[in-house]
């Protein structure tokens, strides 16, 4: 027990030198959490200038796709605030530094995430959870017992599931080092998929990210169960539950992958 | 040409023949520089590739009935999504932080003592690095895009020379404008607040997150005519799939012209500006 609270307070400390070193330099810090919104704002805006040159999108009006987005933005945001420091991943590698890592007596990925915890991307995250809120409020969603049991377990199992992603694909860095941008391809694309209805895109392109590699299940069938409205690819209501089931799923995979990429670990020598 | 910097006085030598060679040399070392990095070009490539086909639904979801939308057919959108997310990479709009580092450790010293003006030498090497790059990332997305998607071929002949013309100037552009967001570490140190503001701002108001034909008339005119930003994108695609007729395109890429010329007298003047103030930290 007292061993516990020894790793606790490590982790505590850890988390406090970072707070107080990234919040020392007053006005970057400032612009920093100014930036991060702009970022996830103009996610947004990008939504709404392209609803300005039509009037649906894929079969869905702009308060219907909000919802969408809104579940997307603010899964996103969120997992992107708690974990997506592991981004950096490939350059601790690089560099040597996750040799350091690994032979402190603490477990490699926590710390990994509290070594550089991003807390500029606070204000990102709550504007994504703001948008879904706007989102589930002005959609004219028919709120029934079971619609609000889904409008809360769906966005965390958003979070669960990007942060999967996000382990996921960095663990590719111990395999191929300059992978930083691969690893992009599916967490920043994955994020862009899922903020519109699935039905704008085609073919296998579709297939493969919405199906076989379960981003369809983040925003996309949820939003259709809290809507009401039938799926047009034609997939059951029920699907629309399936997030949390799919989110576990995804957090197995990623917990997996990391433990075989750290066996597979070779230091870079450096 | 000569060059000025704080510690080294101007050459007198006026032969302009070596000063291309200077310049020629350092554009070959940039090229090569790059081509070595052939695992990042890859894992590039599939980053474009997959926003490729993310962008091209979704603009072509917006097209109406008869397929056209802010003044772009179905085909003329593909071509735009397609060469822009391989120019994204000519252009290096984002992630060059060189010079910003090198201010900061003092490194930037060595550029200094250089008898080549820092802003022609770094010029020379991005202009060879976008070399690199218009071969490994830009041809890529031009043969995959019309694999998927109906593109559009230019049809007139004018047209191909005025895009590469559009495509180096393009380069100039966006390279005086990330000089200047990395020459703000001579006052901040700590550039990542103008990182991120141009980061931001280049990738919405360049044309990147959609064509700026979606906006509002008046407003695309005022970023089109009043803002270097659409100069480093939305031209240059804007050329290539001939939205509007090949004078007007001669016209932007004047413009182009205007502001490469603007940026780059903007760079060495505030590069003259931090030299006065500059303190090399450290031994």
């Amino acid at each position: 027990m007292a061993e516990h609270g020894g790793t606790l307070r490590a982790y505590r400390s850890l988390l406090g030198a970072q707070a107080r070193s990234q919040t020392a330099y007053r006005t970057s810090f400032v612009v920093d959490l100014v930036g991060n919104l702009g970022a996830t704002v103009f996610d947004v805006v990008t939504v709404l200038v392209i609803f300005g040159v039509t009037r649906q999108l894929g079969g869905f009006t702009l308060r219907e796709t909000l919802v969408v987005v809104g579940l997307s933005t603010g899964g996103f945001a969120a997992a992107d605030l708690l974990v997506g420091n592991i981004e950096r991943l490939p350059q601790y590698v690089r560099t040597g530094l996750f040799d350091a890592v690994l032979v402190r007596p603490l477990a490699a990925l926590p710390q990994l995430l509290l070594m550089d915890l991003p807390l500029r991307k606070v204000s990102r995250a709550v504007f994504g959870l703001a948008v879904l809120g706007f989102a589930l409020a002005s959609a004219g969603i028919d709120w029934t017992p079971g619609r609000v049991a889904l409008a809360v377990v769906a966005p965390p199992a958003a979070v669960v599931f990007f942060a999967s992603v996000f382990v996921t694909t960095a663990t590719v860095s111990f395999y191929w080092v300059d992978s930083g941008e691969l690893a992009n391809s599916v967490t920043y694309g994955g994020r862009d998929f899922t903020a519109y209805p699935i039905t704008v895109y085609g073919g296998w392109f579709r297939a493969l990210f919405a199906y076989g590699m379960g981003f369809a299940f983040v925003s996309y069938h949820p939003a259709l169960a809290l809507l009401g409205r039938a799926d047009p690819l034609g997939l059951p209501p029920w699907v629309g539950w399936a997030a949390p089931g799919v989110a576990l799923v995804a957090a197995t995979v990623a917990a997996l992958a990391w433990r075989v990429g750290i066996r597979h670990y070779r230091s870079t020598g450096s | 040409m000569g060059s000025v910097t704080a510690t080294v006085a101007p050459p007198t030598d006026a032969h302009v023949t070596p000063w291309f060679r200077t310049f020629g040399a350092i554009v070959a070392a940039g090229f090569r520089r790059h081509a070595t990095y052939r695992q990042v070009a890859v894992a590039g490539l599939v980053t474009n590739t997959v926003f490729g086909f993310l962008r091209c639904y979704i603009f072509l979801a917006a097209t109406d009935a008869a397929g056209r939308v802010a003044g772009y057919d179905r085909a003329q959108l593909a071509t735009f999504v397609w060469a822009g997310q391989g120019l994204l990479a000519v252009i290096a709009i984002w992630g060059w932080t060189e010079l910003a580092h090198r201010i900061r450790t003092g490194d930037v010293a060595t550029d200094l003592l250089r008898p080549v003006h820092p802003v022609t030498s770094y010029l020379a090497a991005d202009l060879g690095r976008a070399g690199f790059a218009a071969l490994a990332r830009l041809v890529p997305p031009l043969v995959v895009g019309p694999l998927f998607f109906a593109v559009h071929v230019p049809r007139h002949a004018a047209t191909v020379p005025l895009f590469l013309l559009s495509v180096v100037l393009a380069v100039v552009v966006c390279f005086g404008c990330r000089y200047l967001v990395n020459a703000t570490a001579y006052w901040l140190q700590d550039v990542r607040g103008p990182m991120i503001l141009w980061t931001l701002g280049s990738g919405v108001l360049a044309g990147l997150y959609f064509p700026l034909g979606f906006l509002p008339g008046p407003l695309e005119a005022t970023l089109r005519y009043a803002t270097p930003f659409p100069s480093i994108l939305q031209v240059p695609l804007d050329v290539l799939v001939e939205r509007e007729s090949t004078a007007t395109g001669v016209g932007l890429v004047g413009l182009q012209l205007v502001w490469a010329v603007l940026l780059l007298a903007l760079c060495r003047l505030v590069q003259r500006r931090a030299e006065r103030r500059l303190v090399v930290q450290g031994g």
